[in-house]
């Protein structure tokens, strides 16, 4: 982690002086990133994924997604008390509680069923919530793209949503292995989940990095303000009966 | 005289069948119970499907083209994905650009839809304007053990019904995010060039097909 909080701070003085567009300072940056985490995707994450589902029963993965998705509801929890949501965080709140206990452990995911949804907030969000800009886009090493905003929470994020990486005086795990082994698993049902979505990027775009910056970005907003961002569509039709839609 | 009443019964029943079994054929539906008829319909074949579950890319082109595209305004996806550039190109130069689009966007439907498996699709209440233009259908992809998904249809009246006109994925339009990638692509190599990349990209996707 220190490690890339310092390439932040060379990449942000490098910045400065790159002759890249405005809307991404760090393009050039970016690509080769962009590109070595593909590589190191295709190399490692991917592999492990599809052998992941090759040997695992379709619930034994559904199993796997809940438990790591229930640890991570104290922490919605907190976001969206952060985020002045009390209604949202109880909610959550209900959700860890219900699934931990009636959930044996959050294997099951009852609290769904019972009508409490499922969140998504984490730190970034927050901060967008109190009006952090977002800062240049990035992409990480590992962890992929993110605003500067979100990067910076992005080490609270994980530490928070993995509570089993404590490294010291850990309650839950005390064996070092079986925290890689859980950090492990997490990411490979992750991304076991999105297998073949790499295959659209690649054949629905002429640009996919572009695409997935743009995509990315347009998604973080409609997050940090829960979905309140309706989307303006122009015409640049207008000589044609077919196109028009703002004139009623 | 027999066959004449068969005739007319069957006529009738034909007649009668048709806003339930035919709703492509375009009846004024209105846009939430079209987008729940079609992907009824669309996850139904899918789920039943041997052929598609294994992974058959074509069968899946097939589905995705007859059901589907018929409810998408391609002129206008287009126009949005292109963004200014749409407004410099010729009559000919747009009906390129449709075609091509249209033939990207059929195959990441696909893509999308041959990965679906047990998830479900919740169509939520419609909100905003509906005796307007244009309105918003939202339903949310629900998959146990992962966060549900939004997916919203923007949808505008047309003379024949209402047609998409953009998916939205969690708040991200997947039409108008290509418009920094074409923009990019026009302003370099102008709307030919534009197209042209669309023909190979198209062309040489179309030599692999089928593949994993």
């Amino acid at each position: 982690m220190k490690n890339i909080c310092l390439a932040f701070a060379v990449l942000l003085l490098a910045a400065g002086c790159a002759n890249a567009p405005p809307d991404d300072p760090l393009e050039p940056f970016n690509r080769s990133m962009f590109s070595f985490n593909e590589k190191l995707d295709n190399a490692v994450t991917k592999p492990a994924a599809k052998a992941y589902v090759a040997v695992t029963p379709a619930p034994v993965r559904t199993w796997v997604g809940n438990f790591f998705s229930n640890l991570q509801d104290p922490w919605i929890a907190l976001n969206n008390l952060l985020q002045g949501k009390p209604v949202d965080a109880i909610n959550d709140f209900m959700r860890f509680v219900f699934n931990s206990i009636l959930g044996i452990g959050g294997l099951l995911d009852i609290a769904s069923e019972a009508g409490l949804p499922k969140h998504d907030e984490d730190f970034g969000q927050t901060l967008g919530v109190w009006g952090v800009k977002e800062g240049p886009f990035i992409v990480l090493p590992f962890f992929g793209p993110r605003t500067l905003r979100d990067a910076t929470a992005l080490p609270l994020d994980v530490a928070a949503e993995s509570p089993w990486t404590m490294p010291y005086g850990n309650p839950i795990v005390h064996d070092e292995k079986a925290r890689y082994g859980f950090s492990g698993l997490k990411l490979v049902n992750e991304r076991a989940r999105l297998l073949g979505l790499e295959r659209t990027l690649d054949e629905g775009t002429l640009d996919k990095y572009r695409y997935a910056r743009d995509f990315y970005l347009q998604q973080r907003r409609f997050k940090v303000h829960d979905g309140n961002i309706p989307i303006e569509y122009d015409d640049f039709d207008s000589d044609e009966s077919i196109g028009k839609d703002n004139t009623p | 005289m027999t066959r004449k009443l068969f005739a007319r019964c069957l006529l009738m029943l034909a007649v009668f069948f048709t806003p339930v079994a035919g709703f492509a054929a375009g009846e004024a539906l209105p846009p939430d119970e079209l987008v729940r008829n079609v992907t009824d319909e669309v996850l139904t074949i899918v789920r039943n499907d041997k052929a598609i579950q294994a992974g058959d890319f074509q069968k899946t082109l097939a589905l995705v083209d007859e059901k589907i595209l018929p409810h998408f305004n391609f002129r206008r996806m287009t126009s949005l994905a292109v963004g200014p550039g749409w407004r410099s190109a010729s009559p000919e130069q747009q009906e390129r650009l449709i075609a091509q689009f249209r033939i990207l966007l059929v195959r990441t439907y696909s893509n999308a839809l041959i990965k679906f498996r047990d998830q479900t699709i919740a169509l939520k209440p419609l909100r905003g304007d509906s005796g307007g233009k244009t309105v918003t259908v939202n339903t949310e992809v629900r998959q146990a053990g992962a966060q549900p998904i939004p997916i919203d249809y923007s949808l505008e009246q047309t003379d024949n019904g209402w047609k998409v006109f953009d998916v939205i994925v969690t708040g991200a339009s997947l039409v108008t995010n290509y418009r920094g990638d074409f923009t990019q692509e026009v302003n370099a190599k102008g709307v030919d060039g534009l197209i042209a990349s669309l023909e190979a990209k198209n062309k040489s996707l179309e030599a692999g097909q089928g593949g994993k």
